[in-house]
């Protein structure tokens, strides 16, 4: 890992979309983008385990789509635009989607957002506690 | 001479488009954001450019995990709607306006920005919701576009300071072009947000407000702002500004804020919009 990278773990609850998870979440994000087309969201959603067993991704990507696992999908590779092909086809909204990987109720992550958003204080570094 | 004569930024969110196509622009949530641009659509439509310049990302459509382009410009006749999984937006197809792309891509490549060019390319949400926001809804865009799409994805995206002497190589090679021609230029995405992990949700108000004003005021300044501070401060996906600093660099040295707006929440976004001048701008 360069110097680069490795900045961006100091920031809490995030993961930066590297070149290494880009390679990493290859299959998984190509996955996405089938869903791109009307016939293959049918597809998906008629069995998604048969269309999931159609990819060339790894068995613990797989059962992430199935749970709908967002937090563990951006461990595994995978990238938010790319994965919002599925909450889209899941006729989910980015806030719905979103809210899932905060451990917060829809409704209380919405109202925190119409409150001005989740404040930068003890947000901004683990190391410096900020 | 073509000149550039405008900058303006915005937020280009999903769900205001979706707001927009669905008619739910008067509802209570909405309707603050959207009262924030009616200044910008009366001066907009009042002043339409032969051409704009439209500084964007690509949201994992018309770029797949085969590809990932730096700067991608966009040379074709026109540019369709892309279907995000949702349907594709009923919004006119974009008319792009293929010999100042040319012209472009020539110009910006022997100025060593080695870009790549994009002759066919489906346009998605961060560039249709910005054509709403200004122009409203009507049958065909009242002016030309050339798409400019930015890899804000896929890190390292362009550091700011690549960003701006991008924008400032724009401004010359556009003063190259024989034809007169008034040229926009916008810059979208931001202000912060993220959308991704425990910290979703992230809005810093104050460094958006300080980021604004630096970027009437001292852009060069800004322009040494690194990609840590810029996620930091302004959440993961709070990197497309960016892309702002490629449209401050198109104006040349002095521009003049002609208006801004900011709003909390656009879904999980702050809104940031602000219409520039450029000061070498005839009257």
């Amino acid at each position: 890992m360069t110097s680069y990278t490795a900045e961006f773990d100091d920031i809490p609850g995030t993961r930066v979309f590297t070149a290494e998870r880009a390679k990493k979440g290859y299959e998984l994000n190509q996955f996405c983008m089938s869903l791109m087309k009307e016939a293959n969201r049918e597809r998906f959603k008629a069995d998604e385990r048969a269309y999931l067993d159609e990819t060339k991704m790894s068995e613990e990507q797989k059962q992430a789509v199935l749970d709908r696992d967002y937090n563990r999908l951006i461990d595994l590779g995978g990238q938010i635009y790319f994965l919002a092909k599925i909450f889209a086809t899941d006729g989910l909204s980015y806030l719905q989607a979103v809210s899932t990987m905060t451990g917060m109720p829809i409704d209380e992550y919405q109202q925190m957002m119409l409150h001005g958003g989740r404040s930068p204080q003890g947000w901004r570094s683990i190391k410096d506690g900020d | 001479m073509a000149r550039i004569t405008h900058g303006l930024t915005t937020s280009h969110i999903p769900a205001v488009g979706a707001a927009i196509d669905l008619g739910k622009t008067q509802e209570s949530y909405w309707k603050p954001l959207f009262d924030g641009y009616e200044w910008t659509k009366s001066w907009a439509k009042a002043n339409v450019p032969d051409v704009v310049i439209l500084v964007y990302n690509d949201h994992a459509s018309a770029f797949t995990p085969e590809v990932v382009p730096t700067f991608a410009l966009g040379c074709a006749d026109e540019f369709p709607p892309a279907d995000e999984g949702y349907g594709p937006r009923p919004v006119p197809v974009v008319r792009g306006r293929a010999d100042l792309a040319a012209h472009l891509a020539e110009g910006l490549i022997l100025d060593e920005f080695d870009l790549t060019l994009m002759y066919r390319m489906e346009v998605d949400h961060g560039l249709t919701v910005p054509l709403s926001l200004v122009y409203g809804q009507p049958d065909a865009w009242p002016t030309t576009v050339i798409p400019f799409a930015v890899n804000v994805v896929q890190y390292p995206p362009p550091t700011a300071h690549r960003c701006f002497m991008l924008g400032k190589a724009i401004r010359r090679v556009v003063e190259q072009f024989d034809e007169s021609l008034n040229v926009h230029i916008w810059g979208t995405g931001g202000m912060s947000h993220q959308l991704q992990g425990p910290r979703a949700g992230f809005i810093n108000t104050p460094w958006d407000t300080a980021f604004m004003d630096r970027l009437v005021k001292d852009p060069d300044g800004l322009a040494q702002m690194k990609h840590l501070e810029f996620v930091r401060e302004a959440g993961a996906e709070g990197i497309e500004l960016v892309m702002w600093l490629i449209m401050r660099g198109a104006l040349g040295p002095d521009a003049e804020e002609l208006y801004r707006f900011y709003h909390v929440p656009g879904s999980n976004t702050a809104v940031g919009h602000i219409v520039l001048q450029s000061a070498d701008t005839p009257a």
